[in-house]
């Protein structure tokens, strides 16, 4: 007999079920804590979103559901026309991080080419740049371009979030796949292009979603550039809204207000997070963790 | 042999058209925009007419480096950036350790705790200011209920609590993803080494020091390393808390204040390449502990 074995025997079988049970209801009891200190304040966003006038003051748990804040919110022109900026301006620099991320990603990740490891290193330190170095420069280009104060010039500069991100994940997922699939078409004499859009695009659905969802959210969240490129409240995306709503004094905070706009910009964001949470949690690691 | 020579040729040219588009990008938003942020900081440019300048060699950096405020960003910068990943870290690994164990709904849990990363920081800054509120939050009412405090604690007013607060809430707002980054590094430690420990009779706290650690150490140090990187450079927390509250102002903040709000394009620009040369230095002197962590394995 082992003496691991010999320590394994030092209590009864009942205290060793007790124990057992201790562990579990201690497990639970830290997944609870975990679950409450990271969901409250969303929960109480909501709660206080649906309360108006001295409601809002009052410390109950449940939402009084007062939809006033929101009809307010949804009446608000600039409100409504910030979301909409959000939404074109992240869905556009994503669709075009996408299309360029993929065939970069394709030619780094499969072609026979020495330099690429270079491209790849430059990649990854674009993508950790403060964003504030490139601010005069992008200042310039923006107005080269003719884009101040537009939604489109946060487009061009999201690029420098977007692209970095999207290139680096779908290089490391595209050498992830088999190479044997591409070898028969090659042999047939398929073009590149071909083998990219007929061959490996369609197994790259789950990849690109994820990562399309990922620059998504750097877009929609965004906040330097934003503030920075856009001058009137028209043309402004809600992060940046959100963040220059005050009220006309520090104590008539219009809070009830704050809260409903800051449930409706993460609403989005949430389901989508939820539908697809395992692809994010792969996206995420997949090229933190491997590269 | 001839063949494969062409071949190889042929690629490198369809590599060159793939990759065109990623490089015109890229010259065009970051590459482009970083050479003139450091050309500009050698003159002196203001932001309303940028062609009208002339030469002033290295005033700028000179100015910016005998400014007590830049001197303070970079200080909050510091302290920020240290105490909070360090918080992160150790909430993240208590965390991650707990989320990797077998339980009901792990699935759903994961999800969940993405909520406070995948939201703008605008939007978690607000939501917290609102709970620590002086006087209506719900934070302050539950410590003078408690009878912990006797009057509300303006946490976001006050001067010397103002930049903990920051921390605390980028604490909240970040560690989902060091779990995610550490979970996936637990993931990959082979089942069998606990088994292995089991049978000889490995105490559980020797089993964590001695395994799981050290091989969730390179996941732990490349999330230690973004990061730090991240934290760097904050920008809109303490923008949307403070504004240009020199207990909290950033190098970011600095910068951006020089180049937009006083609009001296030389001066900015100068303060934007300290900030780069700054954070370079610091990223250099990490992956180079991480590589020497690693050389030693």
């Amino acid at each position: 007999m082992t003496a691991s074995a010999a320590a394994t025997r030092r209590y009864s079988n009942a205290t060793y079920r007790t124990l057992r049970r201790l562990k579990t209801a201690g497990l639970y009891a830290g997944v609870a804590a975990v679950l409450l200190y990271m969901l409250f304040p969303y929960y109480w966003a909501i709660v206080s979103s649906t309360k108006t006038g001295q409601a809002l003051y009052q410390f109950t748990l449940m939402p009084a559901l007062d939809f006033s804040n929101y009809r307010q919110l949804f009446n608000n022109p600039v409100f409504m026309g910030a979301l909409v900026n959000s939404g074109v301006v992240a869905l556009v620099s994503t669709a075009i991080s996408l299309v360029i991320g993929i065939l970069a990603a394709y030619a780094l990740g499969r072609l026979h080419f020495p330099p690429g490891r270079i491209v790849l290193i430059a990649v990854l330190m674009i993508s950790v740049f403060p964003q504030v170095v490139v601010l005069s420069g992008m200042f310039e280009v923006i107005g080269w371009l003719g884009l101040y104060n537009r939604p489109s010039a946060l487009i061009v500069s999201y690029l420098i979030l977007t692209l970095p991100f999207t290139t680096w994940i779908l290089t490391s997922f595209i050498r992830d796949l088999p190479r044997e699939l591409e070898e028969a078409a090659l042999v047939d004499g398929c073009s590149r292009l071909r083998i990219l859009t007929h061959v490996l695009l369609p197994l790259m659905g789950p990849a690109i979603a994820s990562t399309g969802l990922l620059s998504f959210i750097l877009a929609w969240n965004e906040f330097l550039f934003a503030l920075t490129f856009i001058l009137t409240d028209e043309n402004r995306t809600v992060p940046v809204a959100i963040g220059l709503l005050t009220g006309s004094s520090r104590y008539e905070y219009p809070f009830g207000q704050i809260m409903a706009a800051s449930v409706t910009v993460t609403l989005p964001l949430l389901v989508l997070v939820l539908i697809f949470q395992r692809r994010i949690v792969a996206g995420l690691t997949s090229g933190a963790v491997k590269g | 042999m001839n063949a494969q020579r062409r071949m190889e040729r042929q690629q490198r040219r369809t590599a060159w058209i793939f990759l065109f588009p990623l490089l015109l990008t890229l010259v065009a938003v970051a590459i482009w925009p970083l050479a003139r942020s450091v050309f500009f900081s050698f003159t002196d440019a203001y932001l309303d007419a940028p062609s009208d300048y002339g030469f002033v060699g290295f005033e700028n950096f000179v100015t910016v480096a005998e400014d007590p405020v830049f001197w303070g960003a970079v200080r909050n910068t510091l302290v920020f950036t240290l105490v909070s990943v360090a918080l992160e870290t150790f909430l993240g690994l208590a965390i991650a350790l707990l989320l990797h164990r077998a339980f009901l709904g792990r699935g759903i849990v994961r999800a969940a705790i993405l909520i406070p990363w995948a939201m703008p920081m605008v939007v978690s800054a607000r939501i917290w200011e609102w709970m620590l509120n002086d006087q209506f939050g719900l934070i302050n009412k539950l410590l003078v209920t408690l009878g912990v405090v006797e009057k509300g604690i303006a946490w976001t007013a006050d001067p010397s609590l103002i930049l903990g607060t920051v921390i605390f809430i980028d604490v909240w707002v970040t560690t989902p993803f060091m779990v995610l980054l550490i979970l996936a590094g637990l993931q990959l430690i082979p089942e069998e080494i606990y088994e292995a420990a089991d049978v000889s009779g490995v105490p559980h706290w020797k089993r964590f020091w001695s395994i799981t650690l050290p091989l969730a150490t390179p996941a732990i140090g490349v999330a230690i390393l973004f990061r730090t990187l991240d934290a760097l450079r904050m920008f809109d927390l303490s923008y949307v808390l403070a504004a240009n509250n020199e207990n909290t102002m950033t190098m970011s903040i600095y910068a951006r204040d020089q180049l937009i709000s006083f609009q001296d394009l030389g001066l900015g620009a100068a303060a934007s390449t300290w900030v780069f040369m700054i954070i370079g230095l610091i990223a250099i002197v990490i992956v180079g502990l991480l590589r020497l962590d690693r050389a030693t394995d």
